[in-house]
């Protein structure tokens, strides 16, 4: 009965309209646009990676070999079981175009593939000449295609020889689309395509060399990928499958991981836009005391009002997220042309509706949990109160069962995010971040007004109008200061945490590395080149040291006889091959943190050393056994010391370091640090690569621009999603402003009729709107700085450096922002003429 | 020769409203002389209280000339109309209009302040003092009845000393006891001060006790002479 009465009063009063809940509609259509948005993004590639599994992978299934080609039964294998196949060699090297002193050289990350390639799609080339012909070359020269970037670098343009280790090449064309690119991963260098056979006499691909081979096929229709998976994971000795399925798992990994990441700051956008939405039910809610009594009076119970107005919010709640829908699942669509461009990947840009339920999920939850606190305290006041008092009294606490039910709807909405995106870890960090921010907010919001009112009542600032109207506004009653600093300051937060993990990474990057990192790592050296090489280099008086140590490569199959991934778990030094080296001795300076090295000579069962952080992250013992397959030979080790290694100073760290009786026979080839003068780099990597052009130079400055590219991506990202959160403050800032202009206008009127000047109340305004802007940009950089710590010290596990320079233009924003504001609502106040203003108070 | 310190002539005020344009004031011709004491009286929409806001300032108007101390308001901005108030004028409204934001203290200090008065509130105390209201001094607006805003409302009208006193109908929303005590300080306050006195109000008896009674209908003057009390 209640519930039909409730209705029908609730129907009658939202007839007048969606008035005053403007920021209440942009908060939530904002944030659960954004949100849906991210979503259907992230699906579209999902999907786009799901359809395109084949083309992405270059074929139905593949198998990875390390530094290895397969042997005649693993071909046996592939040819029994596979309709079609293409063997592809993939390495790094040099490619040097030129002579003498105009000599240029580049990195690239050469594919050298068979007549088959590509199984599926198509390699897209300027000129538009088939691949095969391209590969042809021409006047006895092979032929190779090349990334534009790599061309450019090095001042090629089609028809220019250039060579790669120890052959020459013709560059036939520029490659624009090479159809299974997004499995090749990260690479530092643009790619370079050629005909295995052209390889050969390079010296390129020999023994100890680091390549992969990939062997990707075409299986027969039906073929039960899963039952093949399985018996080629057991002939194949250290051989990595993958199929059309998932074609391009490391891909869809970080897309999963950026969009709940995204799907994060989008979740702090909405708890912004909390703020605004809590604000207007507030002031709503205020606006219609009258008739909240009248309704009382005429007996109404209690829970016929709480229905009558939970069911308005209800609806208006309903119409934000059908907008927020609609936008979120739109923007995408429309932008489709625009994104299928830019993104390195297949997409699938259609209507995807689980995006749509995760975004109206979290947006009914955020809007129960800001509208249940201001609701319920409607019950708490008496008809007789509402008609002596005019409003309903900011300060009751609604029942603790409102209390409960919001803290229950929080906890929802933590676990439903953490439960979604997967980041447990992160969400509950980034919950209980956005919570302390949130009372941190509050609480300097109080003191603003303690300490403006205490300002405002000393002897120092009378005489200064302006300035004591001002403290006056923000410490008296009705003042704006808990809305306005809370608004602006959860946004600047956002933006400030990133701002502040974003310069470190930058900074841990460009500021701690050069300081120790060498100029050069140098691959493939042969044992034989290691001596001469070293004898070469340290010759020269700009080299003050040069590392080496042998290099293999090797995959961790197992540890005490089970697979690996049992006691590990998916650890990142189980995910693919890792670099393994042995030793005598251990290198000078290395601290064993456990067991003991092996004796110097020793020669009975291999045994290894371990990198002490990783193998206490894998729960790996002394006394364990792992068992590492190397150029498809498994090697079974005992683990008999942990040691330190430290990767971050970009010198050479070996997680796997074995006694050399252990990999005896085993073809190898050497990795060398370079530490040098930086004038003498060019001239080093001019020497080197002339007298030994099969040895690859790292320099290790373009890795560390290329990382950076890659970092800078991922931060404009999220730099984008913490904007987004920043507008919504904006929205809330604006609609805190937009609710205080008749009190402003009021205040400016009775200012006038005492004689103030429009310069005094505009200052007053001013100076106002700068006092809280300051404070919610002081506060977002002290929580902001809290989660930069935060997320550097237990996410990336490096040292945090507070950065003044994001945190300064937080602090100028923040005030600009409400200056802006603050001036724009400013106008209406001081343009209008007191006579009336005062009398319509009458 | 007594002193002519507000002369209106012709004075007329026309404002656009939602029913089209409508004629508040029809050109009003009066001289009010200083230290006098006058009554504007006359039935709800007669424009009394419109004539009062032009004679502040408060309101421009659209026809004729206001000249107050010589000063001619009808030419004057916005800003300079609120300089000139902030040394002669000062205005109680019947709604008291204090600035919810700031203490008793602080209302009655703000037009000194804005007057640049070294010793704002060491006069704004006392001025609220003389009204009973020693005590109340660091109070908010809504922590006060209204009996008591109206007195902080008359302590801040007053406390500049200004030349003319405008009071829009001061007692309209008080209880009679209340009422009555607020208009004996208003004169009171206007004695000691020695300003010129226009009140507004619906009650006859009030207007009484000022010099001169204006009555207006329809946004004109009907009968202009002096109080019983003056004669």
């Amino acid at each position: 009965m209640s519930l039909a009465i409730a209705t029908r009063i609730a129907r009658r009063e939202l007839r007048g309209g969606v008035r005053g809940f403007r920021v209440f509609l942009a908060c939530l259509i904002l944030g659960v646009a954004a949100i849906a948005a991210v979503g259907s993004v992230r699906e579209a590639i999902n999907a786009g990676l799901e359809r395109e599994g084949a083309t992405i992978l270059g074929g139905d299934a593949e198998l990875e070999l390390t530094y290895r080609f397969a042997d005649e039964a693993e071909r046996a294998w592939i040819a029994e079981n596979t309709t079609a196949v293409t063997e592809i060699v993939d390495f790094r090297s040099m490619a040097v175009f030129g002579t003498g002193d105009a000599t240029e050289r580049a990195l690239t990350q050469v594919k050298a593939v068979d007549d088959a390639y590509p199984l599926y799609g198509s390699v897209v080339l300027d000129p538009a000449i088939p691949l095969e012909a391209a590969l042809a070359g021409r006047d006895g020269r092979a032929g190779a295609v090349m990334d534009p970037i790599l061309a450019d670098r090095l001042g090629m343009k089609v028809g220019d020889g250039f060579k790669l280790g120890a052959n020459e090449f013709v560059l036939m064309a520029r490659l624009l689309d090479e159809p299974d690119a997004a499995t090749g991963g990260f690479g530092l260098g643009p790619r370079t395509i050629v005909a295995t056979p052209a390889l050969d006499g390079s010296g390129l691909i020999q023994p100890g060399t680091l390549f992969e081979t990939e062997y990707k096929m075409r299986m027969a229709e039906g073929a039960d990928l899963d039952a093949l998976r399985a018996e080629a994971e057991g002939d194949f000795n250290g051989a990595r499958w993958r199929d059309r399925r998932n074609g391009a798992p490391g891909v869809q990994e970080f897309v999963n991981r950026l969009s709940s990441f995204l799907v994060l700051v989008g979740l702090a956008g909405l708890a912004v836009g909390g703020v605004g939405i809590s604000a207007a039910v507030r002031a709503y809610l205020e606006r219609k005391t009258a008739v909240i009594a009248t309704l009382k009076t005429l007996g109404a119970e209690t829970r016929t009002i709480f229905q009558t107005y939970l069911i308005q919010i209800g609806v208006l709640t309903v119409i934000g997220l059908v907008i927020g829908l609609v936008l979120g699942a739109l923007i995408p669509l429309v932008l489709a042309p625009v994104l299928e461009d830019r993104l390195p990947v297949p997409t699938a840009f259609t209507l995807h509706p689980r995006p749509l339920a995760e975004a109206a999920l979290y947006g009914t939850l955020a809007a129960l949990i800001f509208t249940l606190w201001p609701l319920a305290r409607v019950e708490e006041v008496r008809a007789a109160t509402l008609f002596r008092d005019g409003n309903l009294s900011r300060g009751a606490r609604p029942r603790w069962f409102w209390i409960a039910v919001t803290a229950g709807l929080f906890a929802a909405l933590v676990i439903a995010a953490a439960g979604l995106s997967g980041l447990w870890q992160l969400t509950l960090g980034a919950a209980g971040g956005l919570l302390g921010a949130f009372a941190l907010l509050v609480l300097a919001a109080s003191l603003v007004r303690r300490l403006a009112r205490f300002l405002a009542s000393r002897r120092a600032t009378r005489g200064r109008s302006a300035l004591r109207l001002a403290l006056g506004s923000v410490g008296g009653p009705g003042s704006e200061a808990l809305s306005v600093v809370l608004s602006l300051g959860l946004g600047l937060t956002v933006l400030a945490a990133v701002g502040q993990i974003d310069s470190n990474l930058r900074g841990a990057i460009a500021r701690d590395l050069p300081e120790v990192a060498p100029a050069f790592f140098m691959v493939d050296i042969q044992p034989d080149q290691i001596g001469p090489l070293t004898e070469e280099l340290t010759a020269r008086p700009s080299v003050s040291k040069m590392e080496s140590a042998p290099m293999l490569r090797g995959i961790i199959t197992q540890i005490n006889g089970r697979p690996a991934a049992e006691t590990g778990g998916d650890h990142w030094v189980l995910q693919g091959d890792r670099g393994v080296t042995y030793s005598d001795r251990p290198v000078e300076g290395t601290n064993i943190t456990h067991g003991e090295w092996w004796p110097e000579g020793y020669d009975g069962p291999p045994q290894v050393s371990f990198a002490t952080e990783e193998a206490l992250e894998m729960g790996l013992q002394l006394g364990d056994e792992i068992t590492v397959n190397i150029l498809g030979r498994d090697i079974t080790a005992e683990v008999t010391s942990f040691r330190e290694v430290d990767f971050s100073t970009a010198g050479i760290g070996f997680i796997l370091s074995m006694n050399p009786g252990a990999l005896r026979g085993a073809p190898h080839s050497f990795i060398s640090t370079i530490y040098a003068e930086p004038d003498d780099e060019a001239a080093i990597l001019r020497d080197v690569s002339n007298a030994y052009p099969n040895i690859t130079a790292i320099r290790v400055k373009d890795a560390i621009d290329r990382v950076s590219e890659v970092l800078a991506g991922i931060a404009a990202a999220i730099t984008y999603g913490a904007l987004a959160t920043l507008l919504t403050g904006g929205i809330v800032l604006i609609g805190a402003a937009a609710a205080g202009i008749h009190a402003r206008t009021y205040e400016a009127a009775i200012l006038k009729t005492v004689g103030a000047s429009r310069a005094t109340i505009l200052k007053s305004f001013a100076t106002r709107s700068a006092i809280l802007g300051a404070a919610a940009g002081l506060v977002a950089i002290l929580a902001g700085a809290l989660a930069g710590w935060g997320v550097m010290r237990f996410v990336m596990d490096l040292d945090y450096h507070f950065e003044p320079v994001s945190a300064l233009l937080i602090i100028s924003g923040g005030i600009l922002a409400t200056l802006i504001t603050g001036l724009a609502f400013a106008w209406g106040p001081l343009a209008s003429r007191p006579a009336r203003v005062l009398r319509a108070r009458e | 020769m007594t002193e002519t310190i507000l002369s209106l002539d012709n004075a007329a005020l026309t404002l656009d409203g939602n029913a089209g344009r409508v004629e508040i004031l029809k050109g009003i011709t009066l001289d009010i002389a200083r230290g006098e004491t006058v009554g504007l009286i006359g039935p709800s929409g007669s424009g009394k209280s419109s004539l009062l806001m032009l004679m502040g300032g408060l309101e421009r108007a659209t026809g004729g000339k206001v000249d107050v101390l010589g000063h001619d308001l009808t030419a004057m901005d916005e800003d300079a109309l609120a300089r000139f108030r902030r040394h002669h004028m000062g205005v109680v409204f019947q709604s008291f209009h204090l600035i919810p934001t700031m203490t008793a203290l602080e209302n009655v200090a703000t037009p000194l302040e804005l007057a640049g008065a070294a010793d704002a509130f060491e006069r704004a105390e006392a001025e609220l003092k003389a009204v009973g209201l020693g005590r109340r001094i660091d109070h908010y607006p809504a922590q006060l009845s209204g009996g008591e805003q109206q007195r902080v409302a008359l302590a801040r009208a007053a406390a500049p000393q200004p030349d003319i006193l405008l009071a829009d109908e001061p007692t309209g929303n008080l209880d009679g006891t209340t009422g009555a005590q607020i208009m004996d300080l208003l004169f009171g306050l206007n004695e000691r001060h020695g300003s010129t006195l226009i009140l507004v109000t619906h009650a006859p008896e009030l207007a009484e006790r000022c010099d001169r009674v204006i009555r207006l209908e329809d946004g004109q003057v009907r009968q202009e002479g002096l109080s019983e009390a003056a004669e």
